[in-house]
């Protein structure tokens, strides 16, 4: 992975004691609150219901064994929930008892956070994080966020070209980036490096896919757009063929159009998506118009040299593994064989917990961070410091942070796979769910954020309560199941082939659900919001509705087809009757969603 | 980064009208008229509305304006970096706001990764 120059480190410390002073100003009292907010939110730093939010970068998701640990050290030494004052601010809503602390919470966009640490220990807590390179910029705020990629970037079979030495370059770019720290709204860029996408591009604001053309040259295809909350969106591609050194050059352009143009008055219709909507190919025209003055005028300074992506790239060569080729694949499938017979749930965790590598020898493997008793995502000071020592003892020091929530060893050498699986079994982190119906995605909903309208986390439970059957979960395949606390879309509800989002209605908690909706992947089909089946549910109902969907297309599905084919083969409405059919608190009074 | 930007207390503030040009947020600068101007005005109705740091980008850069640009309106010492790398050379603060602390903070990065308007190349291409 990319390892920091004394540049970016020294970068890093700036920018810890910048916070700082920031941070003794707005407890002097000489910056106000107002002025001190998109300060803070620019160095990940929230206020939530019942105590600050802290979200810190994981550029691309990529992360070593020192950073796990220093979460770690976050985790038991900061976020603590006794500190705080929990009687206030609506504690009625939650079951502040069971709120989760001392832990790790795993995002959808590659970062992590943490639910309690008291603001007085912001600025500590930031050197902490500085001193293994890790900090909060820009994971907040109206500005570019933390660029998102493919977890198996590098290492995935079906790979184009690597998008970190990219994301990387992007990163730099983006950071501080002097004109653009206050757009109209938020800023997501994703990119991904193979042919299928597991990045989700199109839902962002600009998807990057990079792919050579008739030449053999290599570029990206841009999209710009893309989007979730209340008005779900599917980016255009405005070029088809970019090549790869004039990425910067683009971006800029698209992002001072976005700057000058975007609305500023209605934060819901703020994001570019709205602006791109508008303006349809006039946006584009703009866009291109002012590259060309980037290229032509201003004499492009941000063009990517050769030198600059050979240096960057080196940084992500594959680690020297020698794995001794004598023994190798026959062998290797022999012991993996005999292991799998003698043991399913192993056969199980072989085939839904460990990927294909470019490197024959190697494995990437996924520790399931969705178990009964968890929130989805979530990992106490303990996990992460087991986990660490996984990563340097079977991934040369190096994991991934998953859009799905879970973490990725990259390296894992075939012949450790019956090891690290004895020990991420012992960790309760090896249950073979990666993909399937609870490996859910699901933002802190309700119990945490001041922006949601109904928990995320008792539906979470719940479900997994009822799913825990692993002859079940594999016998229904491959369901993407993503749960929002709010129209906001954190947990993606939009992009699930089963939706869950809360909806508020006189201060009770409902939800409403969604079925067919894609992230963009071969397996859920061409990026699109799931379906609206009805008025929203009562939260004891949904159990019972998402139980009422998975029996029906357990009825309804042909031979070896998946979820989301069958909605897709049979529409709503067989799905819709049958959760209209659960309904109990809300089968005479049905609330319009 | 070694602070330029001139900094000046509101209420002490008083622009000299002929040759200053204040531009409205929705301008664009190539559209302007700006024979005989030294000085253009940028605006910040709200400390977030980052639209004057684009306009300062195309005024200094893209067309070489080489007189004043000014910041004015709701003008905080938290954003005085990004003015002067944007190509703002003047900075009206809100009554507010410490001129000592602003000057400090302009010092606060030794060097940034992309380039800007005054400091052309990035980084990586600058080393």
């Amino acid at each position: 992975m990319y390892q920091y120059t004394a540049f970016d480190r020294h970068f890093v410390q700036q920018r810890a004691a910048q916070f700082r002073d920031q941070l003794e100003r707005f407890q002097a009292g000489t910056l106000d609150g107002e002025a001190f907010k998109p300060l803070r939110l620019q160095n990940g730093w929230y206020i939530q219901r019942f105590a600050p939010m802290l979200r810190v970068a994981v550029p691309y998701g990529e992360i070593n064994s020192a950073q796990l640990r220093v979460l770690a050290r976050l985790a038991r030494d900061f976020d603590h929930k006794e500190v705080h004052d929990t009687s206030k601010a609506n504690a009625a809503l939650a079951d502040v008892p069971s709120l989760p602390d001392r832990c790790a919470h795993f995002t959808t966009r590659q970062n992590v956070q943490f639910n309690w640490i008291p603001l007085d220990r912001a600025a500590d807590a930031m050197d902490l994080l500085a001193s293994v390179n890790m900090h909060g910029i820009q994971t907040s705020g109206n500005c570019i966020r933390n660029i998102t990629t493919d977890a198996l970037a590098g290492i995935a079979v079906d790979e184009v070209a690597d998008p970190r030495p990219f994301a990387e370059i992007m990163r730099q770019w983006s950071t501080l980036h002097p004109e653009f720290a206050f757009l109209p709204r938020k800023f997501k860029v994703a990119i991904t490096g193979a042919r299928e996408d597991r990045a989700a591009t199109p839902w962002h604001d600009v998807g990057l896919r990079l792919l050579r053309n008739v030449d053999g040259d290599l570029g990206f295809q841009v999209r710009v757009g893309g989007g979730m909350g209340r008005t779900p969106i599917i980016g255009s591609v405005i070029r088809e063929f970019l090549p790869w050194h004039q990425i910067l050059n683009y971006l800029e352009a698209i992002v001072r159009a976005y700057n000058r143009f975007g609305r500023r008055d209605n934060k819901y219709k703020a994001r570019i998506k709205i602006l791109v909507k508008a303006e349809g190919q006039g946006f584009t025209d703009q866009v291109e118009a002012e590259y060309r003055d980037i290229v032509e005028k201003d004499g492009a300074p941000h063009t990517i040299t050769q030198a600059e992506l050979d240096r960057v790239s080196a940084f992500f060569v594959q680690p020297d593994l020698r794995c001794d080729r004598k023994s190798a694949d026959a062998k290797i499938a022999n012991i993996l064989k005999a292991a799998a017979e003698d043991d399913i749930e192993f056969s199980r965790w072989l085939t839904r917990n460990v990927k294909p590598h470019q490197n024959p020898d190697l494995r990437a493997v996924t520790l399931s961070f969705k178990r009964l008793g968890s929130a989805p995502g979530d990992a106490t000071a303990e996990q992460l410091e087991r986990a660490a020592e996984l990563v340097d003892r079977f991934s040369c020091g190096e994991a991934r942070v998953t859009h799905e929530q879970n973490l990725l060893l990259p390296w894992v050498s075939c012949d450790q796979l019956p090891e690290l699986w004895r020990e991420a079994r012992r960790l309760g982190l090896a249950k073979p769910n990666i993909g399937l119906l609870s490996d859910m995605i699901a933002c802190p909903g309700g119990d945490f954020c001041d922006l949601a309208n109904a928990r995320s986390l008792p539906i979470a439970q719940a479900l997994l309560a009822r799913y825990q059957d692993l002859d079940e979960l594999h016998d229904l395949g491959e369901i993407d199941l993503h749960i929002s606390g709010c129209i906001n879309s954190c947990g993606h509800h939009h992009s699930g082939h089963i939706g869950i989002l809360g909806v508020d209605k006189d201060g009770q908690e409902w939800y409403q659900v969604t079925l067919g909706g894609s992230d963009g992947t071969r397996l859920s089909g061409e990026a699109i919001p799931g379906k609206v089946i009805g008025p929203s549910f009562a939260a004891d109902e949904m159990v019972d509705v998402i139980e009422a969907i998975v029996d029906t297309f357990r009825a309804q599905r042909q031979p070896a087809e998946t979820f989301v084919n069958t909605v897709k083969r049979v529409g709503i409405e067989p799905f819709k009757t049958a959760a209209n059919a659960v309904r109990v608190a809300t089968a005479r009074t049905p609330v319009a969603a | 980064m070694k602070p330029t930007i001139q900094l000046f207390k509101a209420e002490r503030f008083s622009a000299d009208e002929a040759g200053t040009l204040t531009l409205p947020n929705d301008a664009d600068p190539r559209e302007a008229a700006l024979d005989r101007i030294h000085t253009v005005q940028l605006q910040f109705p709200s400390f977030t509305d980052g639209r004057a740091f684009s306009q300062a980008f195309l005024l200094r850069r893209r067309l070489g304006f080489t007189g004043q640009i000014r910041a004015i309106g709701d003008v905080l010492i938290d954003q005085l970096a990004q003015m002067q790398r944007s190509g703002f050379t003047q900075a009206v603060l809100r009554a507010d706001q410490s001129i000592d602390h602003g000057r400090q903070l302009l010092a606060q990065y030794d060097a940034y990764y992309q380039g800007d308007a005054v400091d052309v190349k990035p980084h990586f291409a600058a080393a």
